[in-house]
């Protein structure tokens, strides 16, 4: 028994750094009136998203047991708060997915997600580039941001349209970087070409010590998001990353109780062809939308990433007290 | 036929690639927030050595590679084959050129290696870290010359050569690291 593993696998002083970064994001949102809520963890519904994976447990209250799923993401719950007319808001919590598990991703993890009532993409945008501009100061230069739309980015670094699949050209580029794989791994799914490419040419090469803020995601990629109303081929979603790291996702928030039903109805679909565990349409969620949701945007940040960066380390375990496999 | 989910994959895992067999060295989980996950894993191929990097998509199924690796006594070679036997069982296994590869040189009857077995046929053979030989040709040494400084070829019962401190003479049992083909020192016999 005493070689087990009982102690943190950081160090004492990131538990320090965790602290100071987390006081400094309440002190950032007391600054701004953003309200701190708190949600609950587990929940009789969750999200759909089919490349999500959920542990699921049962609550034992007879005479009905009840499946209960732990979250996600915080996001239903705190769009039913902004519908009930809260105003904009805040939460540092847990987020947990099955199965993730690498040099980036712990299956329970700390998120920061706030709503901003109000602002469009781009104001909050700014946000996100001034808050972790912030919190990574001490340590981090960041030379600068870089906003640009995801077709943009893409044609820079591959050259091919992201927003227009062409069977021919993607395999030609792949052939051309010693990915000939990807024809047998992607066929004719656009979308995977794109997370592909993304994920092992675009991402991996951002260039060091610039906050990308990259927007307006192809609109089959649009998860929460709403459709850009002057362009339906993209949708008003943005992602931020920093030295080749996913930090977090942020959309203008979609409102319409209609289109959301519609693509809850297609991710579970897709589950049931795929095999996948079978979720419901989460009823309360869906409630407040069509109560009405006001135009907001929300975004959701990794802390621990955050951490990874600041200490520069390259593994998410050297930043969290307990990961999984001591948990 | 078993197979491995992606979620299983780590370090030393056999599996099945193009069919070859092969090694896993590395995995590597990679998932955009909003997307599908992979795993980039880097192989070696048991066959030729070679490492390549292969991406799968996160929950496909990779069938295993019956491959396991154990400890055998080398018996002799007739020239085309060379002969093992499993000392437990007495069972007796016949290694081709390919297989014996680079492990050739440094093998001696009785001595114990490391055989990997790929569908109970012989894959691979790596030789034990150390040997001892003896030396079967090299040029006498300066007397009193005790430093080893310099060296000098010196060619072992097996036929390998590799370089000796002046010191050592024809006759002398010497000890080698067979992993980079070093003298380590004489053996008192």
């Amino acid at each position: 028994m005493t070689n087990l593993d009982w102690r943190p696998s950081c160090d004492l002083a990131q538990l320090h750094q965790r602290a100071q970064m987390l006081a400094t994001i309440r002190q950032f949102f007391v600054d701004k009136k953003v309200l701190e809520v708190d949600t609950p963890l587990l929940c009789q519904a969750t999200g759909t998203d089919p490349q999500l994976d959920f542990f699921k447990s049962l609550y034992h209250y007879p005479p009905k047991n009840k499946t209960l799923y732990l979250q996600t993401s915080p996001e239903f719950a705190m769009k039913r708060l902004l519908a009930s007319g809260c105003g904009s808001i805040y939460q540092i919590c847990k987020a947990f997915r099955n199965g993730e598990q690498g040099r980036y991703h712990n299956p329970e993890f700390t998120l920061l997600e706030w709503y901003r009532i109000g602002f469009d993409l781009n104001q909050l945008m700014d946000e996100v580039g001034t808050l972790i501009s912030q919190l990574l100061a001490s340590n981090v230069a960041i030379k600068g941001i870089k906003k640009i739309s995801y077709h943009d980015l893409f044609f820079q670094k591959t050259g091919l349209n992201a927003l227009i699949f062409c069977s021919k050209s993607y395999q030609a580029y792949a052939q051309h970087h010693e990915m000939s794989e990807a024809f047998n791994l992607c066929e004719n799914d656009h979308n995977l070409w794109c997370d592909y490419i993304f994920s092992f040419k675009i991402q991996p090469n951002l260039d060091t010590g610039y906050l990308y803020l990259v927007h307006s995601y192809p609109a089959s990629q649009a998860s929460l998001a709403r459709i850009n109303p002057d362009n339906s081929a993209v949708a008003d979603r943005f992602e931020v990353f920093l030295n080749g790291v996913e930090l977090g996702n942020g959309f203008f928030e979609l409102a319409d109780a209609v289109e959301q039903q519609l693509r809850f109805e297609k991710e579970i679909q897709i589950r049931a062809d795929k095999q996948l565990p079978c979720v419901k349409k989460d009823p309360y969620f869906l409630a407040a939308l069509n109560e009405g949701l006001p135009n907001c945007c929300g975004v959701a940040v990794g802390i621990d990433r955050l951490l990874m960066l600041l200490s520069a380390r390259d593994d998410i375990q050297s930043v969290l007290a307990f990961p999984i496999e001591r948990a | 036929m078993a197979t491995y989910n992606t979620n299983e994959f780590k370090a030393g895992l056999k599996i099945m690639i193009d069919a070859d067999p092969c090694a896993i060295i590395e995995n590597e989980f990679v998932k955009p927030g909003k997307g599908q996950a992979f795993s980039r894993v880097k192989i070696r191929n048991l066959k030729t050595g070679r490492v390549i990097e292969r991406t799968y998509k996160s929950g496909e199924s990779v069938e295993s590679a019956d491959v396991i690796d154990v400890e055998m006594q080398y018996l002799y070679t007739d020239g085309e084959f060379w002969h093992f036997m499993m000392p437990e069982t007495y069972e007796q296994y016949q290694a081709d050129k390919t297989a014996v590869s680079e492990a050739m040189k440094w093998l001696k009857d009785q001595d114990i290696c490391t055989m990997t077995l790929w569908n109970d046929a012989p894959l691979t053979i790596v030789p034990p870290n150390f040997v001892e030989l003896s030396i079967t040709e090299t040029d006498p040494g300066l007397k009193g010359d005790t430093s080893g400084g310099g060296g000098k070829p010196a060619t072992l019962e097996t036929g390998v050569v590799v370089r000796v401190p002046l010191f050592v003479q024809i006759g002398e049992i010497i000890k080698v690291d067979t992993r980079n083909g070093e003298y380590v020192g004489r053996v008192k016999s």
